[in-house]
C-alpha cells in the first residue's frame, strides 16, 4: 500500500476575488507502515492535502496514485480506493448519529456491504482498538458519552473499516491531557502492533517527537522541509520561520550546545537529554579529581 | 448592599450538585482572589473547574457556602446584574458566544443590554476594539475571523461593560498554537495595564504557568495550590491527577531523582540552562 | 460543495435607496404593492414600470439583477399567462383554432396578471437587494413595537432574527463538514431513489441537530452572562432615524399610488 502525491495544486474559488492557492506543486509519497507527522501553521494547506488523500476534493492540477492507481482518473472505481484511506476528520465526535456505539461504529462496515457477522466482527475490534470496552459501551448512546470517549468511537467508526492507511486531521485538539494521552497511546498502540500506515496532521511539537517516525513541514502551500524528527527538530531556525517551534527538549539541547557544552546536535526526547545532562554532570565530577576539561568551563 | 473584603472574588465553603447527579460537582471550596492577581485554574474535564467559573458569574447559584464577587453575594438575586457586569466571562467555543452578525455590534450586546445610552456606547465600542487590537475589523462579519480574532471579539465584549474581573473558562482549548498566545497576551496585557482580575481556566499547563497563582482542582476540591513554580515541582502529585507539567520541571524532576543538585522551581528553557550552568560550571556562571 | 450559497441577497453598494430607513423601506413596498393591486390599465403599469426603472437606477442594483429574482418564479408567471390566455372567455374573439378560443380579454387579462406578479417581485427584490437582513429584521421590530402593549413579542423575534442570520454561516460550515465526514465512511448522498436519498440524509441531520442544539445551550448561557434580560430596557447601537431622503421618496410613492388611483376613476377604459 503507497501513497504517491505527484505536483498537486489546488485552488479554493478559482476564478473569483476570493481565489485562493492552498496547496502548490506538492510532491510526496507516504509509505507503508510509517507514522508521518504533517505540521505547519493555520492556512499551511495540512487539511486541503489531507482531504486529498481520500479523494475528497478534486485536485485543480497534479494526481494522487494509490497503489498506483489514479485516485481521479476517469474508469477508477473511488468508492474502492477510498475505503483504504480511512479519514478521521477534526472533533470528528460531532459526526456521531446512531442510537448506540456499536451502531455507529458499523456505519463504515455497512456501507462496504459487509455481513452482519463480519459487520460484528469489525465492531468488536475496532472498539478493541481505541480501548473501549465492548461490555461495558456497545449499547450505551454515544452521546452520554465524555469527549475524550466520544471522540474515540467516531475514530473506531473509521478504524472499523480496515483502512490501509489512517490519516487523522488534529485528533487530540480540545481533549485535557488524559483523553489527549489515551488517543496517543491508543494510536502508538495501532501502529506498533497491528502495522497500521498512520498520517497524523497535529500542532503539538510534542506529540510528534512522542510519536512520528517522520515529519513533513508545511508553509503557504508547499513542503518546506521534510526528514525524521530527529533532523527537523534540530533545524530551530527553519521551524521558526515556519511560524512552528520545536519541543522544548530540542530548544534546550540547541541551547545548551551554543553554550559550549558538549552534547550531540539533535536530541529532542527527554529521556535522552537526561542521559547526556547526567553524563556531563558525573564527567564534571571525575574531571573534579582528575583535573581534566571536557564543559566550557 | 456591598460587603467589604479585601478580595474581589471570595468563596467561602462553596458546595454544588447539579440536579441530575448524585454526588457534588464541588465540595467544600474555600478560596481568595485579590484584585489584579491573575489566577490559573488547573484539571481535567469534569474536575468541576467549569462549575466553579460559573458560580463567580451568578450563572450557578452555591447550594452551600457563599460566593462574594465584588462584594457581592451571588444568593442576592437583585444583584446579578451588577456581578455579571464587574465579572465577565469567555467561553470555550468562540462561536457559541457571538451574537450579532457585525463584530461591533457584537461588542455592543452587553451594553444594549445594560442600557448604556447610544453616544456613551461608541466610544466605549471603539476602546474595546482597541484594547484587543480588533479595530481594523469593527464591520467584519464573525464567521469570516480565525478563532483567535473572534475570541478577542468575546474579550472586548467584556471590556465594554468595564469590568473588575475576567473569567475564561478554557477560552483557549479549541484555538492553535498562534491563536492560543494571542488570545492569552491579550489578557495578560489586560491584567498588567488595566489592573484587571484575571481566572484563567485552562488544561494547557504552559498556561498556568504564567500565572500569579494556580489553583489544581480534581474531583471537586482544590487539591494543589500556590505559584506555578510550587505547583509544577509537585511532578509526581500532578502526574497522579493526570495533570501535566512542563517539560522542563518533569526534566528536572528526572534529573534531581538521579541526584543532581538542581534547585526547584524551573519551568521554562531559560531556567533549566541557568541551573544546568550553575551546576555544571560553578566559577562561569558566578562571573 | 456549500460554498456557493449566499446569505440572502442583500447587494452591498452605498446609494440613496440603500440609506434609506428600513422601516420606511417596510412602509414604500406594502404602499407600492397595494398600487399593484390598484391599477388596471396600461397607464397604470406604464407607470408603475416607470418608477421601479427609477428606483432601480436610484438604488445603483443593476436591472439585471433584480430580474434574475423573478428565475425562480418563470414557471409561475408563463403558467398564470397561459391559464388566463385561454380561459378567460370574452366578446371580442381573436383566434379560433380546433378546441381553443382567445379573446381581447383573455389576452389583456394575461398580460395584466402576469406584470402583476412581475412587479410584485421585482418591487419586494429590491427591498431586500437594498437592505441588509439585520436592518430588516431592526425594522420590523421598529415597526411591530407599539404591538408590544398587546404583549407581541417584537423584540424576541427581531432577535430571533438577528441570531438566525448569525448562525447561517457557521451551520452551513459545519453541514459541509459532517457532509465530508460522512462520506469518508462510505456514506452516499447523491445516488439512488428518492426514499433511499431521504434516508441517507439522517446520518447528516441527527449530528446537526444535535450541533445545533448544542450550540443554543451555549449560546444562551453566553447572553445570560453578558447581562441579557429580554427587550426591556435595552437601548441600541444602531438607532434608526429618518431623514429628509425618507419623506421624499414616501412622497414619490404616494403620488404613484395616487395617479393610479386617479387614472383607475377618470381614465378608466379610455385608453384600451
Amino acid at each position: 500500500m503507497s501513497i504517491e502525491i505527484r505536483n498537486l495544486t489546488h485552488t479554493y474559488s478559482e476564478g473569483t476575488a476570493m481565489r485562493t492557492v492552498a496547496l502548490e506543486d506538492v510532491c510526496m509519497t507516504i509509505e507503508d507502515g510509517e507514522f508521518l507527522g504533517i505540521i505547519g501553521h493555520t492556512g499551511s494547506g495540512k487539511s486541503t492535502l489531507v482531504q486529498h488523500l481520500n479523494g475528497l476534493l478534486k485536485p485543480t492540477s497534479g494526481q494522487v496514485f494509490i497503489d498506483g492507481e489514479d485516485l481521479n482518473g476517469e474508469h477508477v472505481n473511488r468508492r474502492a480506493l477510498r475505503q483504504r484511506i480511512g479519514l478521521v476528520f477534526q472533533y470528528p465526535e460531532y459526526q456521531l448519529f446512531e442510537e448506540t456505539v456499536a451502531k455507529d461504529i458499523a456505519f463504515g462496515p455497512k456501507n462496504q456491504g459487509l455481513s452482519k457477522e463480519d459487520i460484528d466482527e469489525r465492531v468488536r475490534y475496532a472498539m478493541d482498538c481505541v480501548h473501549l470496552d465492548y461490555q461495558k459501551y456497545s449499547e450505551r448512546s454515544p452521546f452520554e458519552l465524555s469527549g475524550g470517549q466520544m471522540r474515540r468511537v467516531a475514530i473506531a467508526g473509521v478504524i472499523a473499516m480496515r483502512p490501509s492507511v489512517l490519516i487523522l486531521d488534529e485528533p487530540t485538539a480540545g481533549l485535557d491531557p488524559r483523553g489527549r494521552d489515551r488517543i496517543l497511546s491508543m494510536l502508538e498502540q495501532l501502529h506498533a502492533e497491528q502495522h497500521t500506515t498512520i498520517v497524523m496532521v497535529s500542532h503539538s511539537m510534542d506529540d510528534m517527537a512522542r510519536l512520528a517516525t517522520r515529519l513533513i513541514v508545511m508553509a503557504e502551500g508547499k513542503i518546506l522541509a521534510t526528514g525524521t524528527p530527529r533532523e527537523i527538530f534540530s533545524q530551530e531556525k527553519m521551524m521558526m520561520s515556519a511560524g512552528l517551534g520545536v519541543p522544548q527538549v530540542a530548544s534546550l539541547c540547541s541551547t545548551l550546545r551554543a553554550k559550549g557544552f558538549d552534547l550531540p546536535p539533535d536530541l529532542y526526547r527527554p529521556e535522552e537529554l537526561k542521559e547526556h545532562i547526567l553524563q556531563l554532570w558525573k564527567n564534571k565530577n571525575k574531571m573534579n579529581l582528575s583535573g581534566k576539561e571536557g564543559s566550557p568551563c | 448592599m456591598q460587603m467589604h473584603t479585601d478580595a474581589q472574588i471570595l468563596m467561602q465553603d462553596v458546595s454544588f450538585t447539579y440536579d441530575e447527579s448524585a454526588s457534588p460537582a464541588l465540595s467544600h471550596i474555600s478560596a481568595k482572589i485579590r484584585q489584579g492577581e491573575f489566577v490559573a485554574v488547573l484539571g481535567h474535564n469534569g474536575s468541576g473547574k467549569s462549575t466553579l467559573a460559573k458560580l463567580i458569574n451568578a450563572l450557578y447559584i452555591p447550594g452551600e457556602g457563599n460566593v462574594v464577587v465584588c462584594g457581592y453575594d451571588t444568593k442576592n438575586e437583585k444583584l446579578v446584574w451588577e456581578i455579571r457586569r464587574r465579572a465577565g466571562m469567555i467561553f470555550q467555543n468562540p462561536d457559541n458566544q457571538i451574537v450579532a452578525t457585525v463584530v461591533k455590534e457584537d461588542v455592543a450586546f452587553g451594553l444594549e443590554n445594560l442600557g448604556v445610552p447610544t453616544e456613551e456606547m461608541i466610544p466605549r465600542i471603539e476602546q474595546a476594539l482597541s484594547a484587543v487590537r480588533m479595530s481594523k475589523y469593527a464591520d467584519s462579519a464573525p464567521h469570516t475571523l480565525s478563532g483567535g480574532q473572534k475570541q478577542r471579539v468575546a474579550i472586548a465584549g467584556i471590556l465594554a461593560m468595564e469590568p473588575s474581573v475576567i473569567i475564561a473558562d478554557e477560552a483557549t482549548a479549541m484555538l492553535d498554537p498562534s491563536g492560543r498566545k494571542e488570545v492569552l497576551e491579550t489578557i495578560q496585557m489586560l491584567n498588567r495595564s488595566k489592573g484587571i482580575t484575571v481566572l484563567w481556566i485552562t488544561h494547557f499547563m504552559e498556561e498556568a504557568a504564567l500565572a500569579d497563582r494556580v489553583l489544581v482542582v480534581t474531583d471537586g476540591k482544590i487539591q494543589l495550590e500556590g505559584t506555578p513554580a510550587q505547583v509544577f515541582d509537585q511532578v509526581r502529585e500532578m502526574k497522579e491527577m493526570h495533570l501535566d507539567v512542563p517539560p522542563m520541571a518533569a526534566l528536572a524532576d528526572d534529573l534531581r531523582k538521579e541526584g543532581m543538585p538542581l534547585p526547584g522551581g524551573i519551568l521554562t528553557v531559560e531556567d533549566m540552562v541557568r541551573e544546568v550552568e550553575k551546576v555544571l560550571c560553578p566559577l562561569k556562571s558566578a562571573t | 460543495m456549500l460554498n456557493n450559497i449566499t446569505m440572502g441577497q442583500y447587494y452591498p453598494v452605498d446609494s440613496t435607496v440603500h440609506r434609506l430607513d428600513p422601516r420606511m423601506k417596510l412602509i414604500l413596498t406594502i404602499i407600492f404593492i397595494v398600487a399593484v393591486f390598484m391599477s388596471h390599465s396600461f397607464v397604470g403599469y406604464i407607470l408603475l414600470l416607470g418608477f421601479l426603472f427609477f428606483a432601480c437606477k436610484m438604488s445603483k442594483v443593476p436591472f439585471k439583477l433584480l430580474l434574475k429574482g423573478l428565475r425562480p418564479l418563470r414557471m409561475i408567471i408563463i403558467l398564470t399567462f397561459l391559464l388566463n390566455l385561454f380561459f378567460t372567455s370574452g366578446e371580442d374573439l381573436w383566434v379560433s383554432f380546433w378546441i381553443v378560443r382567445i379573446y381581447r380579454e383573455g389576452f389583456m387579462q394575461a398580460v395584466f396578471y402576469s406584470l402583476r406578479l412581475i412587479f410584485l417581485v421585482a418591487g419586494t427584490s429590491l427591498l431586500t437587494l437594498t437592505t441588509s437582513p439585520v436592518a430588516l429584521s431592526d425594522g420590523i421590530e421598529m415597526l411591530m413595537s407599539p404591538l408590544k402593549k398587546i404583549h407581541f413579542p417584537a423584540h424576541e423575534l427581531a432577535m430571533m432574527m438577528t441570531i438566525a442570520l448569525r448562525f447561517i454561516p457557521t451551520l452551513l460550515e459545519e453541514t459541509d463538514k459532517i457532509m465530508k465526514a460522512q462520506t469518508a465512511r462510505g456514506a452516499d448522498f447523491e445516488s439512488g431513489n428518492l426514499l433511499v436519498r431521504a434516508k441517507a440524509m439522517v446520518p447528516l441531520l441527527v449530528p446537526l441537530f444535535v450541533s445545533a442544539f448544542r450550540r443554543a445551550g451555549d449560546l444562551a448561557m453566553a447572553m445570560e452572562s453578558r447581562c441579557y434580560h429580554g427587550g426591556e430596557g435595552r437601548t441600541r447601537l444602531r438607532v434608526l432615524k429618518t431623514t429628509r431622503n425618507d419623506w421624499i421618496a414616501l412622497g414619490i410613492v404616494t403620488l404613484l399610488l395616487a395617479l393610479i388611483i386617479l387614472e383607475g376613476i377618470y381614465l378608466k377604459g379610455v385608453l384600451f
